[in-house]
């Protein structure tokens, strides 16, 4: 006979770290197929190369920190698919494992592993390209074209530390009605040139390879929120500040600013709210700094858009609400019961 | 989320908490007894306050009921023996709380009735307080709830205070336990009785009886007893954990916040568990001392779940002989719930005052949660869990940091109760409650006497 000693609770939820990110992996698994259907060979590429360069950055940084291994807590594949569906489907493969190396080692494993890391990973490793490939991450391919699931898009295969050669001329030759690789942002941003809602909800508008389609984007989080793992305020608060944004500038003055559908539909707004804001680990945890922190992601993506010289801004604009969250938390602990108000 | 809308109507309560499983198997049984153990082991300390002065001497024969130690001073109160027998030894013990502490132990003879002989039947109405008052103390009667507070001292309010309502709390919100469930449906009128006397005690001229709402037989039991003047209502307030703790029940019925460090006494109010009222109100008509009480046997250790007269002083040993699954050989014995209670170190520890149940689980359950930590993610689950608004992530990442001072001065440390729904929640399987205590520990430490 033994006697087992614990401290209380005896119980417990019974849900742990790894089932929190298993869940999300299956959230995402619906977009990566979505990508896939309108990519076809190159985005299944991307995907499983920037995943499994995560998956080997996370396994070589185990050992070297002499940690146990954290492959199984699944943050490490969720890093890679969810920087795979930020980086455009005519991505090089080799960028893409740069990528992914760039998220692993600078966000995370740097910083001391899950948890630790103040920035989204998968950011990190797409600011990271962003810096360093400026013409290959703003070079877009068009969806669905007929050969996509026999041929490679032809900047995909470029070799190892080589530029990609211009796939201006494939892009032409499998012209797919209306597009002009140009994401939608973009369009309004240098031609003044509004896209429809319909192509920006379907997934027909030029766009990183996961972000295309705002609706499936919104099906797969409310799983995520339904089942409690995912925290809703975080992208009801950033979209819905954007929202507010987008609606007072057009307001001021219709000419200058686009509709508010663009902003909300357009670039990554739905799966960095959804998804990469949503990060627990870099954002706060009060109730009141969930708002504010959502808030400010949503206010800078609109800044940066309108007023940037980038088309898009919602990167940066997660990573200044990640470099904020410690302060926030700070400032906004939550009220105690029964405190009195000072 | 604490979302108010005028048009629906809600069944109160207070924000956030969490839903563990109930785990109340044994519903429908009746509260039976268990057979005297050879042995009871006595504590001197069963309650809050000074340890009684016992009264009798090595190899003194007692009764069943007979005062056996008194208490010593208005803080305390007095023990009386379970059983007939004769007193072996008066010698330090194993206690719940962890030490070893002076009890007396009391060789039960074998032909014991479990009969009481002992006490006189007293007219209570015709008590003026300081008799009443003195009465509740001579049948040592204390907080059944697992505090142990003296309840003379408790309903005892001070001149300055006014006290207005009594709460009669019957929220049982601990998974597993039912003992004050089926005292409040099979001794409901004793509990009227004892709500009576405690009103009187207090100088309350109401009181609210707080029941979860999934007890609804329990206020069908109690309702035929309520009297027509309408000082005794029901409330079905929400099941949710910990609804039973003070603050949380005040809120949920009265929506009130009590300030943290203040007494139920400020907003007028004195609060008792069902269980204790009912054997007030069964005990003190009758004369007789508190001797045993009703404890929840279960879990997966167990073999006869349920929920028992034990007397006081049975030790687990002897009620594992007796209910216990002999098959499961690697357990924990949780003394109270299982969200609250104290895994016991010994199996000579007995059945005290404070005791409401005794859980056995099998080592295998706890496996998944002990094997296996992960770093604070921030997931802010603990934050959406904490019944009293602290910020249970940013307290753990302090304590790591042996930061004690902050987090008593500028996160609350003091505020927190120790109900564990931080730890329930933790995806990370964080000991937070268990970091909680050790930072309170070394703060009471090292403080300066």
């Amino acid at each position: 006979m033994s006697m087992e000693l614990r401290a209380s609770p005896h119980l417990h939820s019974g849900r742990d770290v790894p089932t929190i990110m298993r869940h999300v992996v299956y959230a995402l698994l619906p977009i990566c197929a979505f990508s896939i259907w309108q990519y076809g060979l190159s985005a299944i590429a991307l995907i499983t190369t920037v995943t499994l360069s995560c998956l080997a950055a996370e396994r070589i940084a185990n050992r070297m920190s002499g940690t146990v291994n954290t492959l199984s807590d699944w943050s490490a594949t969720i890093t890679g698919i969810l920087l795979a569906l930020t980086l455009p489907p005519a991505f090089p493969l080799w960028m893409g494992a740069v990528a992914g190396f760039a998220a692993v080692w600078l966000g995370k494993s740097l910083f001391g592993g899950l948890g630790h890391n103040p920035f989204n990973p998968a950011l990190v490793g797409r600011a990271f390209v962003q810096a360093a490939f400026p013409t290959a991450i703003t070079t877009w391919a068009p969806a669905f074209s007929p050969q996509r699931f026999t041929e490679f898009i032809p900047s995909t295969l470029t070799l190892p530390f080589c530029v990609p050669n211009d796939i201006s001329a494939w892009v032409t030759a499998n012209m797919v009605d209306g597009f002009t690789g140009a994401t939608p942002l973009a369009r309004w941003k240098f031609e003044q040139f509004v896209y429809p809602v319909e192509d920006m909800i379907t997934g027909a508008a030029a766009a990183s390879t996961g972000e295309t389609s705002a609706l499936l984007l919104l099906v797969c989080g409310l799983y995520l929120i339904a089942r409690r793992f995912m925290d809703w305020r975080i992208p009801v608060a950033v979209v819905g500040s954007a929202m507010i944004m987008a609606w007072g500038f057009q307001m001021y003055d219709p000419e200058a600013f686009p509709p508010m559908h663009l902003a909300l539909l357009s670039g990554g707004l739905m799966l960095g709210a959804l998804f990469m804001a949503t990060d627990m680990a870099t954002s706060p945890v009060t109730p009141m700094g969930i708002w504010v922190y959502g808030a400010i992601i949503g206010v800078v993506t609109i800044l940066i858009r309108y007023f940037g010289g980038l088309t898009e801004g919602v990167m940066y604009a997660i990573l200044f609400g990640n470099a904020a969250a410690p302060l926030i938390d700070k400032y906004l602990q939550p009220k105690v019961f029964g405190a009195r108000k000072k | 989320m604490n979302l108010r809308l005028p048009f629906l109507k809600h069944a109160t309560t207070f924000a956030r908490g969490i839903h563990p499983a109930p785990h109340k198997g044994t519903l429908d049984q009746p509260i039976k007894r268990m057979p005297f153990p050879r042995k009871l082991v006595l504590p001197l300390a069963q309650h809050i306050g000074k340890p009684a002065l016992p009264l009798v001497g090595i190899g003194e024969e007692v009764a069943r009921g007979q005062i056996i130690a008194r208490a010593e001073g208005t803080l305390s109160s007095p023990i009386h023996a379970p059983a007939d027998g004769v007193i072996e030894a008066i010698t330090p013990m194993p206690v719940s709380r962890g030490q070893w502490s002076d009890a007396i132990v009391l060789r039960v003879y074998e032909a014991s009735t479990q009969e009481v002989r002992c006490g006189q039947p007293q007219d209570v109405a015709a008590m003026d307080h300081a008799q009443l008052i003195a009465a509740i103390q001579e049948i040592g009667m204390v907080g059944l709830g697992g505090a142990t507070f003296p309840s003379h001292a408790k309903l005892n309010v001070p001149a300055d205070k006014q006290v207005h309502t009594l709460i009669a709390n019957g929220c049982e919100c601990e998974p597993y336990l039912t003992c004050d469930y089926k005292l409040m449906r099979e001794w409901p009128q004793e509990l009227i009785a004892g709500i009576r006397i405690a009103m009187r005690a207090s100088g309350a001229t109401r009181a609210i009886i707080g029941i979860e709402d999934n007890k609804l037989d329990a206020l069908d039991a109690i309702r035929p007893h309520l009297p027509e003047d309408g000082s005794i209502t029901m409330r079905a307030v929400a099941t949710k954990y910990p609804q039973g703790a003070e603050r949380m029940l005040i809120k949920s019925l009265l929506d009130l916040d009590l300030p943290p460090g203040s007494l139920p006494s400020q907003l007028g109010l004195v609060m008792h568990n069902v269980g204790t009222l009912a054997l007030l109100g069964r005990l003190l008509p009758a004369g007789q001392g508190l001797i045993e009480r009703v404890v929840t046997l279960a879990g997966p250790g167990i073999k006869k779940p349920g929920d028992y007269w034990i007397p006081f002083g049975a030790t687990l040993r002897s009620v594992l002989e007796w209910a216990g699954d002999p098959d499961c050989i690697e357990r924990e014995v949780i003394l109270g719930g299982p969200m609250m209670g104290q895994a016991a170190f010994s199996l000579d520890i007995p059945v005290t005052k404070g005791t409401s149940g005794i859980l056995v689980f099998d080592k295998r359950m706890l496996e998944p949660i002990t094997q296996q930590s992960w770093a604070c993610i921030h997931c802010g689950a603990c934050v959406n869990a904490c019944p009293m608004g602290l910020n249970p992530s940013q307290l753990g990442m302090l304590s790591a940091k042996l930061e004690f001072d902050e987090m008593s001065e500028q996160f609350h440390l003091g505020d927190c109760f120790e109900c564990g729904c931080c730890s329930y929640v933790c995806p990370s399987h964080i000991p937070l409650v268990q970091q909680f205590r050790a930072a309170k520990a070394f703060l009471r430490e090292r403080k300066p006497l």
